[in-house]
């Protein structure tokens, strides 16, 4: 599935609308511990994730995430933001909990 | 064996704004120079993890990328100090001596070391008060 239909659907908030969404999702990894994601991440995955400090986007950057879901509402530096244009990673705001936003994530076949 | 590609980085302790950089460019590098993806992504996780140790754990250090002509990559983590304690419990899978700032920020799971083992090909660390070096070897095959 694509970002772009992800988005439409689920209504995420984008964040970094310049970005191309026609990047496609291979499925869904949840974590905060950086170590761990980076440890454990799988290229073209969507991260869901509640930490908004600049460390996310090198993270992202270097496992090869399609994007960075930040869930909960959690606080985005704006520096991030400008950053993760910078780097073509994708990041969206979801209201929901990590796990609600999985949920809906396992619910459209990732 | 003789280096084809050198390269070295410095890197600033508590710098968590840019913490990661160095490891973007050396993947960035190694990408172009046509290195296996699944050999990329394992250094990538090395590199990353070992960037953020000296940042986070030493008073900030360099790091040295080799490109030998045999392919092997290397890189050394070298930094001056503090050194590791008890390197036998640092590669224990989630002990940490990572502060507070450095907790809140996602890291200190205790994992950084044993990640860094379990991805590389070659592993050689050596600590003393005086400081830590770091050898990591990837091969690809």
């Amino acid at each position: 599935m694509k970002l772009n239909e992800l988005m439409n659907e689920l209504k995420w908030s984008n964040r970094t609308p310049d970005l191309n969404l026609e990047r496609e999702v291979s499925g869904v990894y949840c974590g905060d511990l950086l170590s761990w994601v980076m440890g454990n991440g799988l290229p073209d995955q969507a991260w869901i994730t509640v930490q908004g400090h600049m460390n996310i986007i090198a993270v992202a950057g270097l496992r090869e995430f399609s994007c960075i879901i930040i869930a909960e509402d959690a606080s985005i530096e704006e520096e991030v933001i400008q950053k993760a244009i910078e780097e073509n990673i994708p990041i969206f705001e979801s209201h929901l909990p990590v796990f609600e936003t999985a949920k809906l994530l396992i619910e459209k076949g990732l | 064996m003789n280096s084809v590609i050198h390269e070295e980085y410095s890197v600033a302790q508590y710098d968590f704004a840019n913490a990661g950089k160095a490891s973007s460019s050396i993947k960035e590098h190694l990408k172009q120079l046509g290195v296996d993806p699944q050999v990329l992504r394992r250094i990538a996780v090395a590199c990353y993890e070992s960037e953020i140790n000296l940042i986070i754990h030493a008073y900030g250090g360099d790091i040295i990328l080799d490109v030998f002509d045999d392919g092997t990559i290397q890189l050394i983590f070298k930094d001056e100090g503090p050194g590791i304690e008890d390197i036998e419990k640092a590669m224990t899978p989630g002990f940490s001596t990572a502060s507070e700032k450095a907790r809140s920020m996602g890291f200190g799971a205790g994992m950084g070391l044993p990640n860094i083992k379990r991805v590389s090909d070659e592993f050689d660390i050596q600590s003393s008060s005086e400081g830590t070096t770091l050898t990591l070897r990837f091969k690809e095959s």
